[in-house]
């Protein structure tokens, strides 16, 4: 089944206009965050607009090249340019230079470049290839786990630089494992994880313990509608708890609230594991397996947070949580960069009138806090605009996805909607201080000339997949 | 291929929707509900530099300037935006200590963190532009512009004042000053406070996270500019004011003059005084001590703070009172033996009539004058007759505070029947109790400001306007309508014709004039001497005069403490600065008298004690 197809006219020309508007819009804005006086030339190449005007440039006439070689060759040389990125990943921990404590770019003169930028890319397509041969059976743990492993691989290298923005950025392909079949207990697990990632950080961790405790016990209530059975098996747990707790304080004086609760849910569950297995409450299993998981994550995430994190990776999680306030501490950042978008108001401060980014009160702000100046000087209304732009092309992204008659395609597609999504959520959630600092770029718009190639190849890639659509069933 | 799990792509669709919407009303709550995040970014760029007004200058009554300003800066500093530098020369190069930079930074940091506060006051000109080059090096700092006080010669401190640094118990007090303002204290300064601060003004500059300047804020359409405070021109003459405090150099006293017919001050000498440079700028606090430990009290400002007894000066105002009683006649004749009773006169011609009396400075005369006063049969007791007495006293401006522009003036003694009452028992005292004031001692005590006022009225036959020391203010001449509301006293003008022909004589006659050291050629000059019991040391000179007899220009009253007989220092004072005021010098007649004053130096040679014990 093949036809001829004339590029132009099969390119899905609503991505293409948003691909153009927010590369536009990101050029004002870089222009806006780094305007000075005395600069006014658009192609100054001292400043980064001028860069990243040629890097735009550049990156049209990528897209271009992109677009005319045969789609075919991305479905086929999908492994090595995984395995050429991986190397590149390797090789950068070797020979890159070090810039703030990481090796996460490789310089050449006056130009940079960041391996893990198109890593997701490269993951993207092998992904697409592995679960698209594998007839995406992804209800099996023999397809998960090397699944797992593709997404997993780059992200351990990444971590070594170590980028903990990218490395974020890869668990995104989870969405698309979900999509693919992945059984929503794993997905429902890693939001859990998520949550309760915060929650450790944010509440006592034995309160928490018993507060998950208690939920569980409602949901097998819910699940099963027997009170009875229920209340006897908090019983049974309150009195396991209770001469824990009294062994412990008046004997052994080792263990330790965390460590009773942990003891007493394992003893109650041999109990309850007779039950479960007369009634074959399988509900119940899978309840308890969760709250038997969840109460061993708690406590690993709080070891790691405290014995593992380093001080300033600590603080940045407890800027976002707002423990800390200090607006000449730590949290300066993401306090200037409220105040920069708060500043804006409804309708902002106009194009080059931001007094808060021209100042360069927000650090990093033609990159990873490039919405400050949206926010400033476009307001709510401008901000709102972005934002539904971005919406408008993830939404589009996964109709796209979802027309493609090949599996290949789709899956691809959905990893392009997974990184865009990632990187938009994060990048503007930290701004505004949604979530906490991880220094990722927002798609299009921040400077970069990595970044910027890496996201024009990620989409391209999947426009020429589309375009051919009708081509080939690969 | 079956795509069984079609139905998820609805989940993942609703994942992103809901995102979006969590971005959304998080962005909703910052940029529009929150105004919070506005107001820190004002306080982030904007830097309200305040414009400190320039003071407004002081001229003399011929339009000599006497106060004008310099230029000096104030270095501030903003703690939050300080940041590296070299801090070995930055302390050399404004020859500070590391401590005392360390102890500044410590005490801004502690005012506040993001709010500017004085590093280091007044720093020179020379200081400053040598700095300025600098100023990129040192981040968060910055200067001030201020003006400070420039004296165009080293007289009339007391008369002006001088500017200080407002306080926390002042700025508490009257929120209009904030930490930083400059007030002036004392004299002109203090008086004409309002007039002469002029008004702050704000210039907002934007500043980058540097805390360098970026430009005026929307074009400067909100800055408001610093008014200069208005020019003050004073009534005083300064190179009268200058001669007087010449004249008085190495004594104490004081020296007020005032124009009769419009009760302008022309001179306010008090002395010792100081150099009014000295309370001007970085070294002020340090002189200030100084200043206040010496002994001769330089900041006490002898001619309205000190309280005197009027002496033999006060007779005039017993004839006065006696005329327009009726009790006595121009005419009136009393015998005189060396004295009357227990108070002692000296050796004259006997009897002698007002004039006589006046010119003698008879104190037998005016004993007999006062008991008839006091003994008058128009009133039914002693007592009531001293009120009466007393009312005219107070009516010339004694016993109170005249009401000039000097918040501090002394309201002087004049006792109410009731103190006599007290001390003898009601209606158990007579004439001769309070003998003394006839003559001006006793229980009575007069500024030389109330002498000199008392000396215009007489001069004016009978009225006076209120002593002030400002003509005009922004050359305006509507000054406060207290100064030019005329007092009129109860003493009809033709009784002060036989007094002012006897204070005339005294300058002026012949034989026993007891002030003829006060005469001067073709210039009439009326006058009293005085000595003032001083029961501290050598009694106090003391002379009140005017001149010229018809049309006065000057009244005049002088204190020398601690120099004797009213003739012999005193009188000579005042006729010098009489004919330095009229004539615009003195004459070669005078020079004599005027060497003999500079140099008398009653600081390292005092008049011996020579009050009887």
């Amino acid at each position: 089944m093949k036809r001829t197809i004339n590029i132009w006219q099969d390119i899905d020309k609503v991505t293409l206009f948003l691909f153009l508007i927010l590369v536009t819009l990101g050029w004002f804005n870089i222009y806006a965050a780094v305007y000075n006086e005395e600069h006014t030339r658009i192609l100054d190449l001292s400043q980064r607009y001028g860069k990243q005007f040629v890097w735009i440039i550049a990156t049209l006439v990528l897209a271009v090249f992109i677009m005319i070689i045969d789609a075919r060759f991305y479905f086929f040389f999908s492994w090595f340019i995984y395995g050429g990125i991986v190397l590149l990943l390797l090789l950068v921990l070797v020979l890159g230079k070090e810039i703030n404590g990481a090796r996460s770019w490789f310089e050449f003169g006056q130009i940079s470049f960041q391996p893990s930028e198109f890593a997701k890319f490269g993951t993207a397509l092998v992904l697409a290839d592995f679960l698209s041969k594998r007839r995406q059976d992804l209800t099996k743990f023999n397809v998960i786990i090397p699944a797992v492993a593709i997404i997993l691989f780059p992200v351990l290298l990444i971590a070594f630089q170590p980028d903990l923005g990218s490395t974020v950025v890869f668990f995104s392909f989870f969405l698309v494992l979900f999509r693919e079949g992945m059984s929503p207990y794993i997905f429902v697990s890693g939001l859990l994880m998520l949550i309760l990632f915060f929650f450790t950080l944010l509440f006592n961790d034995i309160y928490l313990e018993l507060g998950m405790t208690a939920i569980a016990f409602f949901l097998a209530w819910l699940a099963t509608r027997k009170l009875k059975v229920c209340l006897t098996g908090l019983g049974i747990f309150i009195v396991v708890t209770a001469l824990l707790y009294a062994l412990d304080h008046y004997v052994m004086d080792v263990l330790g609230g965390k460590m009773i609760i942990l003891i007493s849910v394992i003893i109650s569950g041999l109990a309850f594991a007779y039950y479960i297995y007369q009634k074959k409450a399988y509900t119940v299993l899978i309840i308890y397996l969760f709250l038997f998981g969840s109460i061993i994550y708690i406590d690993s995430v709080d070891y790691v947070y405290s014995h593992l994190l380093k001080p300033h990776q600590q603080e940045r999680i407890e800027i976002m949580l707002g423990f800390k306030s200090d607006p000449h501490g730590t949290g300066y950042n993401v306090n200037q960069s409220l105040i920069s978008i708060g500043s804006g108001g409804w309708s902002g401060k106009g194009y080059l009138q931001g007094t808060q980014t021209k100042f360069k009160f927000v650090p990093a702000q033609s990159t990873d806090f490039i919405f400050c100046t949206i926010g400033e000087e476009w307001g709510f209304l401008g901000s709102l605009a972005v934002i539904g732009l971005y919406l408008f092309l993830l939404l589009r992204l996964i109709i796209l996805a979802e027309r493609q008659r090949s599996v290949f395609c789709r899956i691809y597609g959905y990893g392009v909607a997974a990184v865009f999504f990632t990187h938009f959520f994060i990048n503007i959630g930290m701004a505004i201080g949604l979530v906490p600092v991880i220094g990722i770029p927002l798609p299009f718009l921040s400077y970069g000339g990595s970044s910027l190639w890496g996201f024009t190849i990620l989409l391209f890639i999947f426009l020429r997949l589309d375009a051919s659509r009708t081509e080939y069933l690969i | 291929m079956k795509d069984l799990f079609s139905g998820r792509k609805y989940f993942i669709i609703s994942l992103l929707i809901i995102a979006t919407l969590l971005l959304i009303i998080k962005l909703f709550i910052i940029q529009v509900v929150e105004d919070t995040y506005r107001l820190s970014a004002d306080n982030n760029v904007l830097r309200y530099v305040t414009q400190y007004p320039a003071r407004g200058l002081i001229f003399d009554r011929n339009g000599k300037p006497i106060v004008t300003n310099q230029a000096a800066y104030d270095l501030m500093v903003v703690p939050a935006q300080t940041g590296k530098m070299d801090t070995l020369l930055f302390c050399s190069e404004l020859g500070i200590t590391r401590e005392v930079l360390v102890e500044r930074l410590k005490a801004a940091i502690s005012y506040s963190r993001r709010a500017p506060s004085v590093f280091l006051k007044q720093i020179s000109a020379e200081t400053y532009a040598k700095f300025q080059e600098k100023m990129f090096m040192y981040p968060g700092f910055y200067v001030q512009p201020r003006t400070l006080r420039k004296y165009s010669r080293p007289v009339a401190a007391h008369l002006l004042g001088y500017v200080s640094e407002v306080d926390e118990a002042l700025i508490k007090q009257n929120p209009y000053y904030k930490p930083g303002d400059y007030i002036g204290k004392l004299g002109i300064e203090e008086a004409y406070e309002k007039e002469l601060r002029g008004s702050r003004g704000v210039k907002i500059y934007m500043v980058d996270v540097y805390s360098r300047i970026k430009g005026s804020y929307a074009d400067g359409t909100l800055d408001t500019i610093a008014v200069q405070g208005s020019d003050v021109t004073s009534t005083i003459d300064l190179d009268l004011q200058e001669y007087g405090e010449k004249l008085m150099k190495h004594k104490t006293g004081s020296i007020v003059a005032i124009e009769p017919a419009t009760g302008e001050i022309l001179a306010l000498v008090s002395s010792p005084d100081y150099d009014p440079s000295l309370l001007v700028g970085r070294v002020r606090s340090e002189n200030f001590s100084m200043l206040q430990a010496d002994t001769l009290l330089p900041l006490f400002n002898r001619a309205f703070m000190a309280s005197y007894p009027p002496g033999s000066t006060f007779k005039p105002l017993n004839a006065l009172i006696a005329l327009q009683e009726k009790v006595i006649y121009p005419g009136t004749k009393f015998g005189c033996n060396n004295g009357y009773l227990f108070v002692r006169c000296h050796s004259h011609s006997s009897p002698l009539d007002l004039e006589g009396a006046i010119m003698n400075s008879c104190n037998s005369y005016f004993c007999q004058t006062f008991r008839r006063i006091l003994e008058n049969q128009s009133y039914l007791s002693v007592s009531d007759a001293y009120e009466k007495w007393k009312k005219y006293v107070n009516e010339f401006g004694f016993g109170r505070k005249l009401g000039s522009e000097f918040v501090n003036e002394l309201n002087g003694i004049i006792p109410s029947s009731a103190y006599y009452d007290r001390y003898y028992g009601k209606g158990r005292w007579k004439a001769l109790n309070v003998i003394s004031l006839a003559i001006g001692q006793g229980e009575i005590g007069t500024t030389p400001l109330q002498m000199a006022n008392m000396t215009a009225a007489i001069a004016n036959r009978g009225f006076f306007y209120t002593p002030h020391i400002v003509k005009t203010i922004a050359g305006n001449n509507r000054i406060d309508s207290a100064y030019t509301t005329r007092h009129d006293i109860s003493i009809d003008s033709a009784n002060f014709e036989p007094v002012i022909l006897g204070m005339e004589a005294a300058v002026n006659g012949g034989a026993g004039a007891t002030a003829r050291s006060a005469a001067l050629t073709d210039i009439t000059v009326c006058g009293k001497t005085g000595t003032a019991e001083n029961p501290h040391g050598a009694d106090h000179s003391v002379f009140i005069a005017f001149a010229p007899k018809e049309h006065p220009r000057i009244a005049i009253a002088v204190y020398v403490e601690n120099a004797g007989f009213g003739a012999t220092h005193a009188a000579p004072v005042a006729s010098l600065m009489i004919e330095k005021y009229l004539r615009g010098e003195v004459s070669e007649a005078s020079r004599w008298k005027e060497q003999r004053i500079l140099e008398l130096d009653l600081i390292k040679n005092p008049l011996p004690d020579e009050t009887d014990n």
